[in-house]
């Protein structure tokens, strides 16, 4: 009776796991194996253990922990304040909205505001410091990274701080806690969960940004995805990008068992 | 639950009425139907008042889909599964897909505007006796600069570029063929060279160029060039005359050591279906009224002689944009370098970005 | 506590104040009569007459949102399934394996993505256009409500189940009266999301879609080429306020009737 309700939720999703997730696993392995001609070959893989590849997977790495750690840094907070409004439902779903507006236009305008002459400049010489290089700098990138993927921390931390029970916090304080002992020791560790699942998705896509790379850091910086991009699309070697999106399903193995739970009571 | 069950059911039946809503339009509008054309072209490539034309003389009903780079074009025909009747891939593309046998020969005797068309531009070495291609636009790669943030400097030659004085000023397009051949012409070598140590010399030749260098970048360049956000640009003449059209303090030129001639070129793919229709819209896009039309509403240079005829002087003999060849010695069409070598000049390029770290 | 309060709204102000910013841009210069996004010349309303006016921009539009809307509901459910199955499944190396396969569409590249169910629908023969795309859109978007309802599921403590059916509830009452009220504020949060990714996606939609069919994003990038002509502006503006007043209407209609008819079940 229990297994059966259970497989009622299993099937449907295995299902999908299996069209839509083991077979292009299987789709992409496979094409890995093959070079540029046609032929079964391993040197795509011996490929990517070339000093280029490597730099590329490391630069990517690196900016991925460091919008992350942007992302955290300013969401937890957004989301902690959030929790302390009026109408909190509707504030959040109007942090939301920008996301709906196309990507495409809100890094144009970034563009716009970014520029030489544009809104970001004007601002730092009204305060005097002057024009500064802006766009195509490795801080525009993190920045508009950050943007794009607040959102996606900030739910489900807020999610976790609306389930805290206020009692806790009032007890912590009430037995002489100060605010930030008791963010440490008690409001922190019981929203871990809702940071992780913030924190997942928001390092796994940014491995593979494209777009912006191009447009804000004008190639400056060249992550994995970047890189698969081209090999899918200008050079046609499927092959090689299929090797590297195999390195990245590895990766992002890794980074679910680390941030995985261990055990659950 | 209540709360879900009411809201999933709002979504489902909004969903549902615009889905309605979207088919009830497609219907007025003629979208669904037999006697439809399906046109798979850039984004914004073509004059929309044209398109009307063409639905009003012919009763045919113009589908307009749109790609963003010749590549994911092809990805998409080749695997079929949707239909495109008429399709504008670059030259590099076609001599790829005849290959590959996604084209469908065309029909002369179908096509009597093609008699319009220069015959510099016809019988070219991608497609010889236009078996299966008509250009549509052509131009060339150059450098769109700006002489009033360069101190009045001319720019005449890509050698100018390594120029110590334009450090932090140069906005190259992302395209290997386009950046390493610069550098190929730039000692004097063919754009269509194999020679592994020529194109090694041009990489090495490009790193130097690094420090010069503000970003690689795509589409978007036409706007930072047209912002004044570096002084100088490596594009396509289609994009340069954009640029001018929105700045017009910049200037254009071909580089004297040579560049590259491209062409956009109407095909129909093997995923047609009307076919008939396919010819009547590439016949008509021939007509020298209809591609004087289409030249001025884009932008671009038109290949057909006749059209010159039925547009503004200013831009028929402007130089830079419909230039004699004659004056221009080196102008190149890219040829198919085969897969492998592609991939090495993809490689380089690669090694080129990844170095400006 | 008083002051923190006060500091915490400054900073979310600023945190909207930033988020906002180039929307305000796009929209402000969706009236600039010069026809370009930087340089404002003078007021004009021409943009938004010509997308008025532009009735295969609106079909594209009423399919992007029917997409959206209907792909970001299935997948809610197929993800609220998926997370229940995570989160039943006993064996700690079994759920691992289900967390990484869930996991492996939200790390691949779109491209990656779009390709791959590219060949598959060929191979399985669905013709491209509206169902192709959907199908998508709903795959791509399982992963991510599975991500947002697991750690709700996990927080909500397993005596709440039992001491349910030892109050002699079935299964069906468990699901309904118990869990799923339990993880709700986790399946909205799943449903914005996958709505989110449905309306940004260009990269799978382009790979997938045909015969006609096409959205938003597939059309605005495939502009890029040309330049985005400022009437997309207007119409992301129109869209934009339109969202804004659906939102808060929608919020003060579900206000009211969590007042009047299900009063105990907000928190």
């Amino acid at each position: 009776m229990k297994t059966s309700i259970r497989n009622v939720y299993l099937l449907p999703y295995v299902v999908w796991i299996g069209i839509f997730v083991v077979a292009p696993i299987l789709l992409i392995v496979y094409y890995s194996f093959f070079d540029i001609e046609g032929k079964w070959t391993l040197s795509n893989y011996k490929m990517f253990f070339t000093p280029i590849y490597l730099k590329m997977a490391a630069s990517s790495v690196w900016y991925a922990l460091l919008v992350t750690f942007f992302s955290l840094l300013i969401a937890y907070p957004a989301a902690y304040a959030l929790t302390k409004t009026k109408h909190k439902q509707l504030w959040l779903l109007f942090l939301i909205l920008p996301t709906w507006v196309n990507l495409l236009l809100k890094v144009y305008a970034f563009l716009g505001i970014f520029g030489t002459y544009g809104l970001a400049n004007a601002i730092l010489a009204a305060v005097g410091i002057g024009p500064k290089q802006i766009l195509f700098t490795d801080f525009s990138f993190v920045f508009v990274s950050v943007y794009i993927f607040i959102p996606f921390m900030l739910l489900p931390i807020f999610n976790a701080l609306e389930e805290l029970n206020p009692s806790l916090v009032d007890a912590a304080r009430d037995l002489g806690a100060s605010a930030w002992t008791t963010f440490r020791r008690v409001v922190f560790p019981l929203t871990l969960d809702g940071v992780k699942a913030g924190c997942q998705a928001v390092f796994i896509p940014s491995l593979s940004l494209f777009m912006i790379t191009r447009l804000i850091a004008g190639n400056r910086v060249i992550t994995l995805g970047t890189a698969i991009e081209e090999h899918f699309l200008v050079t046609q070697n499927w092959g090689m990008g299929s090797t590297i999106a195999v390195f990245l399903i590895i990766a992002m193995a890794a980074v679910v068992a680390v941030t995985g739970n261990r055990k659950r009571g | 639950m209540k709360k879900l069950t009411i809201f999933f059911a709002a979504v489902f039946g909004a969903a549902l009425l615009l889905y309605y809503v979207s088919l009830a339009l497609n219907r007025t509008e003629g979208y669904v139907g037999k006697n439809t054309l399906t046109v798979y072209n850039w984004g914004d490539y073509i004059d929309p008042a044209l398109i009307k034309k063409f639905e009003k003389q012919t009763g045919i009903k113009v589908i307009y889909q749109t790609f963003d780079s010749n590549e994911a074009m092809m990805a998409k025909i080749a695997q079929g599964g949707a239909t495109f009747d008429v399709a504008v891939p670059s030259e590099y593309a076609i001599s790829k897909m005849k290959e590959d046998g996604l084209l469908i020969p065309l029909d002369h005797s179908k096509l009597p505007n093609l008699k319009y068309i220069n015959p510099r531009f016809l019988n070219l070495s991608f497609d010889p006796g236009n078996r299966y291609s008509v250009p549509y636009f052509w131009g060339t790669v150059g450098i769109v600069y700006n002489p009033g943030m360069l101190g009045g400097k001319k720019i005449t030659s890509w050698n100018d570029l390594w120029d110590p004085d334009l450090r932090n000023q140069i906005l190259l397009v992302d395209g290997a063929r386009e950046v390493i051949g610069m550098g190929l012409n730039s000692l004097h070598y063919s754009l269509n060279d194999t020679n592994k140590e020529h194109l090694k010399e041009a990489k090495e030749k490009l790193d130097r160029l690094v420090p010069n260098v503000k970003a690689i970048v795509g589409d978007e360049i036409k706007m930072l060039l047209a912002n004044e956000e570096a002084a100088i640009g490596v594009v396509w003449s289609g994009d340069a005359a954009e640029i001018i059209a929105e700045n017009d303090k910049l200037d254009y030129v071909v580089p004297k050591e040579g560049s590259n001639l491209w062409f956009d070129n109407m095909v129909i793919p093997k995923t047609a279906k009307n076919i008939e229709g396919a010819h009547k819209f590439i016949n008509f896009m021939l007509d020298p009224k209809n591609a004087a039309q289409n030249a001025e509403y884009v932008g671009y240079s038109t290949p057909n002689k006749k059209a010159l005829d039925y547009m503004p002087k200013e831009i028929t003999e402007d130089k830079r944009f419909y230039p004699d060849f004659d004056s221009i010695g080196n102008l190149e069409v890219y040829k198919n370098l085969g897969k492998r070598m592609l991939a090495y000049y993809n490689e380089l390029f690669l090694q080129f970005k990844m170095h400006r770290k | 506590m008083r002051s923190n309060h006060k500091w915490g709204k400054v900073y979310l102000a600023v945190v909207f104040v930033i988020l906002y910013m180039p929307i305000v841009y796009l929209i402000y210069y969706s009236f600039n009569s010069g026809g370009t996004m930087h340089d404002f010349e003078g007021v004009t309303l021409d943009w938004y007459k010509e997308v008025l006016h532009d009735t295969r921009l609106w079909i594209i539009v009423l399919n992007t949102i029917t997409i959206a809307l209907l792909s970001s509901a299935i997948s809610t459910i197929l993800g609220v399934m998926g997370a229940l199955a995570i989160y039943y499944v006993k064996s700690w190396r079994m759920k691992q394996i289900l967390l990484m396969l869930n996991n492996v569409l939200i790390v691949s590249p779109d491209v990656i993505i779009g390709a791959s169910f590219l060949i598959l629908f060929t191979m399985i023969g669905i013709q491209l256009g509206f169902t192709s795309v959907l199908l998508s859109h709903i795959a791509f978007s399982v992963p991510i409500v599975v991500l947002m309802v697991l750690p709700k599921l996990q927080e909500m403590s397993s005596t709440l189940i039992d001491a349910a059916r030892d109050l002699g509830a079935n299964q069906w009452d468990v699901l309904t009266k118990v869990v799923l009220p339990y993880i709700t504020p986790g399946i909205f949060a799943g449903f914005f999301m996958a709505l989110t990714y449905s309306l940004d996606d260009f990269a799978v939609t382009f790979f997938v879609t045909g015969n006609g069919f096409s959205t938003l994003s597939v059309e605005i990038y495939s502009r890029a080429r040309q330049g985005i002509s400022l009437s997309i502006n207007a119409l992301s503006a129109l869209l934009f306020l339109l969202t804004i007043a659906l939102v808060i209407g929608y919020y003060f209609i579900s206000q009211k009737s969590a007042v009047s008819g299900m009063g105990g079940r907000r928190r």
